[in-house]
């Protein structure tokens, strides 16, 4: 017999009381009070994002320019003059900056060390937990870009700010490859203090739009 | 509803795990490890500590969420409905990764799920894998089985480093050196890690600082990651780990192969499911609103979505998914809620046992509440005085850690079955005199109900009014005569432990 076959048998085995399956409660709040892109949850991201010790920059309106105003000062401040980005984030966001890469899958992880920040755009952002959502696609671009470099600056947009983890995950494909961001990397493993800036970007800015 | 009237189905247990492997079971009973540990002053300071900060963050974050009690009922709702489905579940997930361009592999045990681990390794020529932590690697002795073959794990959460380089061991579920202060810490890192600078200092900034340093180098050419995962969703075939530093992300993108070390018991059905754990998880483990990161991955991904398209993390990846004892706990009605466990870690931070003993008196990778009732359901009670016996006792069943379980596992009600079994088990290796049978028989109906156990206790307090000096007022009847002729019968406290609990500590 495979241990397919034996652990499978074994758990049928085991469930022999043929237990019911029990009705599951769906009492708890999916939705949230506020309707996505509201001013409220706007509000409430930026609170929770500099909780986890994010900094946030707020730009009015959507526009590429005033972004990509925000991104330069974001970096010039931290006298950061070269980023990476995906193909999909419109080129004003970088337009600031002196040394631009676009990640064309060409970059190794070694290449990528060597590269002080990323700049990215995000598909949805919980305000509830302050958590903004990457999913691989162009916008946000390859799992590595926003891992190795020690900066990633993220814009958000206002429409893609929801205020539960529910809402999100409904807006959200599983058949990509996902990644939730609360805050910069973090430790809770010296004495149980949190203490930012562990192996992932140790700055996290966000750009909230809108 | 129709009635079965057919033969009642019977539950077959699988096989215990072997506690010859891996790391389920200490060398000596809970009462003499713990000795030795509530000794240590240190220890009891730390574990204090951190635990206190621990609790208190949870209270806060758990305090804002309104719903947090309709959370918990699906949470827990959800994994009777898995354990209830678990074959077709798994079926389904098993599926669906392969279709993604994952492979599936079924371990019985501990010893199988190394060598498919060590297998798998060897086929792509690695010499070291980089490991994301993981209960299930650390349960099974992953790392140790790796060594043997040639092939060097390195642990990258800050915590398994410090157990891996202070050779040491785990002593909690989310936090594995929660027993070790800043200062040991840093002597750790100066004595044992390559290159580290040696005016390191104590401040915990610059302790995560210097294992950034130090493992960047090691991600950056790491061929092979091995991780565990906190859900596996069967409906799309979703890995998911939650973490917050980064080396799991790390381990997750940049190693061209990732094998996974799963236990059967992960599975949920949908991904809206996720939902619920990933509300109830983060709040009750960090006492975070979320967790820094968390990844999920549908087998392999490219940047485009074609098979022959600009990678995008592993290329390569394996699902092992593990039994080791899992069967066995599955076939007891109450025992199988056991596995509903989402590893937060929440019931040992609120256990007054574990807070003055640790996390190794207990011997198990899973110590506190969770791993006294885990650990004897996965190895099996021996009914004798084996390490593992002494676990359902270590308790004071004040009930703390069933309230904050975020899916709901009744810990105390367990606890009191195990007791139950151990004293069956106890009589039947030991064939006692039918008087002192029929008694523990007696503690043993006593004791599997957390309700008859409670009015047992309040019973004996009104009996210390016929106990005087060790000697009974009144003579008792034969057989009982007997055991108080050449014994004294301790007075009966004024109040019971549980009452006492419930009117200082427990109402708080
Ligand atoms: S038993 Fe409950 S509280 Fe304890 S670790 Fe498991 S899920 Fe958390």
């Amino acid at each position: 017999m495979t241990a397919r076959e034996e652990v499978l048998g074994r758990i049928r085995s085991a469930l022999g009381d043929r237990p019911a399956a029990p009705p599951i409660p769906r009492e708890c709040l999916r939705g949230g009070v506020h309707s996505p892109g509201s001013p409220e949850l706007a509000l409430q991201l930026v609170d929770r994002l500099e909780d986890y010790r994010a900094t946030v920059v707020r730009v009015g309106a959507a526009d590429d320019g005033d972004i990509g105003r925000a991104v330069g000062d974001a970096l010039a401040s931290r006298e950061i003059g070269q980023a990476v980005t995906p193909r999909g984030t419109p080129r004003e966001w970088t337009g600031w900056l002196a040394d631009v890469v676009v990640d064309e899958g060409q970059l190794s992880a070694r290449d990528l060390d060597a590269i002080p920040a990323v700049v990215t755009g995000a598909v949805v952002a919980i305000a509830e937990t302050g958590t903004i959502v990457l999913d691989g696609g162009p916008l946000c671009g390859r799992r590595a870009i926003t891992l190795v470099p020690d900066t990633h600056v993220c814009v958000v947009r206002a429409r893609d700010i929801v205020q539960t983890v529910p809402e999100a995950l409904a807006r959200l494909d599983p058949q990509r490859p996902l990644t939730f961001v609360s805050g910069p990397s973090a430790t809770s493993d010296i004495e149980l203090d949190r203490v930012e800036g562990v192996h992932g970007p140790r700055t996290l800015v966000v750009v909230v739009v809108g | 509803m129709s009635t079965f009237l057919g033969i009642p189905r019977a539950r077959v247990a699988g096989p215990a795990a072997d506690v010859a492997v891996g790391q389920l079971s200490g060398d000596r009973p809970f009462p003499a490890a713990a000795h030795e540990a509530l000794a240590d002053s240190r220890l009891r300071r730390n574990l204090a500590h951190a635990t206190s900060t621990i609790r208190a963050k949870r209270a806060a974050v758990v305090e804002e969420v309104p719903d947090w009690e309709a959370l918990r009922d699906a949470g827990s709702a959800i994994k009777a409905d898995v354990m209830a489905r678990l074959p077709e579940l798994l079926e389904e997930l098993e599926a669906n990764v392969q279709s993604r361009g994952g492979v599936v592999h079924w371990a019985r045990d501990a010893a199988e799920a190394n060598a498919i681990v060590t297998r798998l390794v060897r086929a792509t020529g690695a010499k070291e894998v980089v490991k994301v932590k993981s209960m299930a690697t650390q349960e099974i002795g992953l790392n140790e089985a790796l060594e043997a073959a040639g092939i060097q794990a390195h642990e990258t959460d800050l915590a398994e480093l410090i157990v891996q380089l202070g050779h040491d061991k785990p002593s909690h579920i989310l936090v594995p050196a929660i027993h070790r202060g800043r200062a040991e810490i840093r002597d750790i890192f100066a004595r044992q890690m390559p290159g580290v600078d040696p005016a390191l200092t104590d401040e915990p900034r610059v302790l995560a600082a210097a294992a950034r340093k130090y493992l960047r180098e090691v991600f950056l050419r790491a061929e092979v990651a091995v991780s565990g995962a906190n859900f596996a969703v069967a409906d799309t075939g979703t890995l998911t780990v939650v973490e917050s530093e980064g080396n799991g992300r790390m381990c997750l993108t940049l190693p061209r192969t990732l094998i996974t070390v799963m236990g059967i018991e992960k599975v949920v059905p949908t991904w809206a499911d996720l939902e619920v754990f990933l509300q109830l998880l983060p709040r009750s483990s960090t006492g975070e609103r979320m967790n820094p990161y968390t990844s999920t991955w549908t087998g392999v991904h490219t940047v485009d979505g074609s098979a022959d398209g600009v990678p995008d993390g592993p290329q390569e990846f394996h699902l092992v998914l593990l039994d080791n004892g899992r069967t066995r706990a599955l076939a007891d009605e109450l025992g199988r809620t056991a596995l509903h466990c989402i590893r937060c870690s929440a019931c040992l931070n609120v256990c007054p046992v574990y807070e003055r003993t640790g996390g190794h008196a207990y011997g198990s990778v899973y110590p506190g509440p969770i791993g006294a009732v885990l650990t004897p359901l996965l190895t099996g009670l021996t009914g004798g005085h084996d390490p593992n016996d002494s676990l359902p006792y270590a308790s004071s069943l004040c009930g703390a850690c069933y309230d904050v379980c975020p899916v709901k596992i009744n810990l105390p009600d367990l606890l009191v079955q195990l007791r139950a079994q151990h004293t069956e088990a106890h009589t039947e290796s030991h064939r006692l005199p039918s008087a002192e049978a029929t008694a523990m028989k007696a503690a043993a109906w006593t004791m599997a109900d957390a309700g008859r156990f409670a009015k047992a206790g309040r019973a004996a307090t009104l009996a210390r009014h016929v106990i005087r000096r060790g000697r009974p007022v009144l003579p008792l009847p034969p057989p009982l005569n007997g055991w108080t002729a050449s014994r004294d019968a301790p007075t009966p406290p004024a109040e019971t432990f549980r009452d006492w609990w419930t009117r200082t500590r427990g109402t708080r």
